[in-house]
C-alpha cells in the first residue's frame, strides 16, 4: 500500500461489526435458499470497479487469512487496494490458489473446474466464487434453467445474463464432485443469488426431453 | 580503565537517529510519524485543539487496538526470535476542512490502547502533509516533541550515569617485566 493508493481510498463499512454481520447474514440467506434473490443495501463507499454487491460481500467475508483472485479488469485497480486496506487479504495470480474469486462481467472467466474444490477430508476449504452478471431473473417465467436441491421447496427457474455458454455443463461437473465443489454467488449491482455446490441445475429443454 | 554501566529497567522510549533535526531530509514523513507516535498526550491535545474544532474527520479506518509481535536478533548474524507482543493502536483518517475540501490522509500507529492519541497523531500527520499547515505544525509540534524526547533522554542518561562503576586495575608499566627484559 503506497501513499497514492491511500489518497484515493474510500472508507469501508460505517460500522464494521454490524454491517459485516448484516452482509454475512444475507450471504447465508442466499446460500441456504438457492434461487432466491437477496438484496444487499449499499453500506459502504465501494470502489468504482465491479458491482457494489460483490464488493460488499467480499468486504464482509474475507480477512487476512484469505487468498483472493481477481479477474483481470479488477486486478491492480482501486478495488484491489480497497479490499487489501480494509480486510488485509492476500491476492494470488492463479485461480486455483484462491479461497475467494471475484469475476467481473467483462472478463473471460476461468473454468469452475480450475478453481479449488476442496479435498474429501476438508471439503469446506473449497473456493467461493463471486460471479457478476448483467441481470438475474428467477421464478417460473425464467426459462433457462431449473434449480432444485436442498433449500429449494419446488424447482425454480433462473435466467442469468452474462454467464458463459457452457455454464450448465461446468456446473454439472462441479455438482458431481460433491461433497467437494465450488460455491457460487451470482451478483447484480445490488442483489445476490446463491448457488451452493448441492444445487442441481438443469436446462428446461433437458427436462422436457 | 574499564567502566561498566548498569542500565536501569529497559525504557519503553527508544532513542533513534531521527530524533535530531539534522537527520536525513529524505523520508521526512517517516520521521515525523515516528516523532508523533512518541509525542505526549497533553502536547498533542494543546497543539491540535484548534484543528480538531475546525476540521471534519472522515474515517478510513477507525482506531483499533491489536498486537504486534516484536522480533529481535542477537548479533549481526543471529537468527530472528520472537521477543514479545506489544499493544498497538492504529487508525487512518482523511481530514477535511470546514468548507469540505478534501485534505490529506493521515495514518497513525501508536503504542498502547489510547484511541484518542491515535486520532490526534493521524490528524497531525494529515496536517503536516498540507503545505498550508506544515510550517506552523512542524514548529509548534515537532520541535516540542524533539525537546521532550531529548529531556527524557538526558534524564535517562543521568539515571544510567548514577550507576556507573569504575574499576581500577594496577597497570603494569611497560618494560618492567622479567620476560621483556629477558635476554
Amino acid at each position: 500500500m503506497n501513499a497514492d493508493d491511500l489518497k484515493k481510498m474510500q472508507p469501508g463499512f460505517d460500522s464494521p461489526v454490524l454491517n459485516s454481520q448484516l452482509v454475512f447474514r444475507r450471504a447465508l440467506q442466499a446460500l441456504s435458499m438457492p434461487g432466491r434473490l437477496v438484496d444487499l443495501p449499499n453500506l459502504a463507499a465501494v470502489p468504482r470497479q465491479g458491482h457494489s454487491a460483490s464488493a460488499l460481500l467480499l468486504l464482509a467475508l474475507v480477512d487476512s487469512d484469505c487468498r483472493l483472485w481477481l479477474s483481470p479488469s479488477l486486478a491492480g485497480t482501486d478495488a484491489q487496494a480497497w479490499l487489501r486496506f480494509h480486510s488485509g487479504c492476500h491476492f494470488v495470480q492463479e485461480p486455483a490458489q484462491g479461497n475467494f474469486l471475484w469475476l467481473c462481467a467483462q472478463d473471460r472467466w476461468p473454468l469452475i473446474s480450475d478453481m479449488h474444490a476442496g479435498t474429501d477430508e476438508y471439503p469446506d476449504q473449497s473456493a467461493t466464487c463471486i460471479m457478476e452478471t448483467g441481470s438475474i431473473q428467477t421464478g417460473t417465467n425464467s426459462q433457462a434453467w431449473s434449480l432444485s436441491g436442498p433449500g429449494i421447496p419446488s424447482p425454480v427457474g433462473l435466467t442469468a445474463e452474462g454467464l458463459p455458454a457452457d455454464f450448465a455443463a461446468q456446473w454439472a461437473g462441479n455438482h458431481a464432485t460433491f461433497p467437494r465443489g465450488v460455491d457460487i454467488l451470482l451478483t447484480t449491482a445490488t442483489q445476490v443469488l446463491g448457488l451452493p455446490r448441492s444445487t442441481m441445475l438443469q436446462s428446461f429443454e433437458m427436462l422436457e426431453v | 580503565m574499564l567502566s561498566i554501566q548498569i542500565k536501569p529497567q529497559p525504557n519503553a522510549i527508544m532513542f533513534q537517529s531521527f530524533d535530531n533535526s539534522v537527520a536525513l531530509n529524505q523520508e521526512a514523513r517517516a520521521q515525523w510519524m515516528a516523532l508523533l507516535a512518541r509525542a505526549p498526550m497533553p502536547l498533542l491535545e494543546r497543539t491540535l485543539e484548534m484543528h480538531v474544532q475546525q476540521r471534519r474527520t472522515e474515517w478510513l479506518r477507525r482506531p483499533e487496538t491489536g498486537l504486534y509481535m516484536v522480533q529481535g536478533r542477537v548479533g549481526g548474524t543471529g537468527e530472528r526470535f520472537n521477543l514479545g507482543e506489544i499493544t498497538v493502536t492504529r487508525c487512518t483518517l482523511r481530514s477535511k476542512a470546514e468548507d469540505g475540501t478534501q485534505g490529506a490522509v493521515g495514518v497513525a500507529y501508536v503504542l498502547g490502547r489510547n484511541h484518542r492519541q491515535a486520532e490526534l497523531v493521524a490528524l497531525a500527520d494529515a496536517l503536516l502533509q498540507e503545505p498550508a499547515h506544515h510550517q506552523n505544525l512542524a514548529h509548534e509540534l515537532l520541535t516540542a516533541v524533539r525537546q521532550h524526547l531529548s529531556i527524557l533522554q538526558s534524564q535517562h542518561e543521568a539515571q544510567t550515569q548514577s550507576t556507573k562503576v569504575d574499576f581500577f586495575t594496577v597497570a603494569r608499566e611497560a618494560g618492567d617485566t622479567a620476560d621483556e627484559k629477558g635476554t
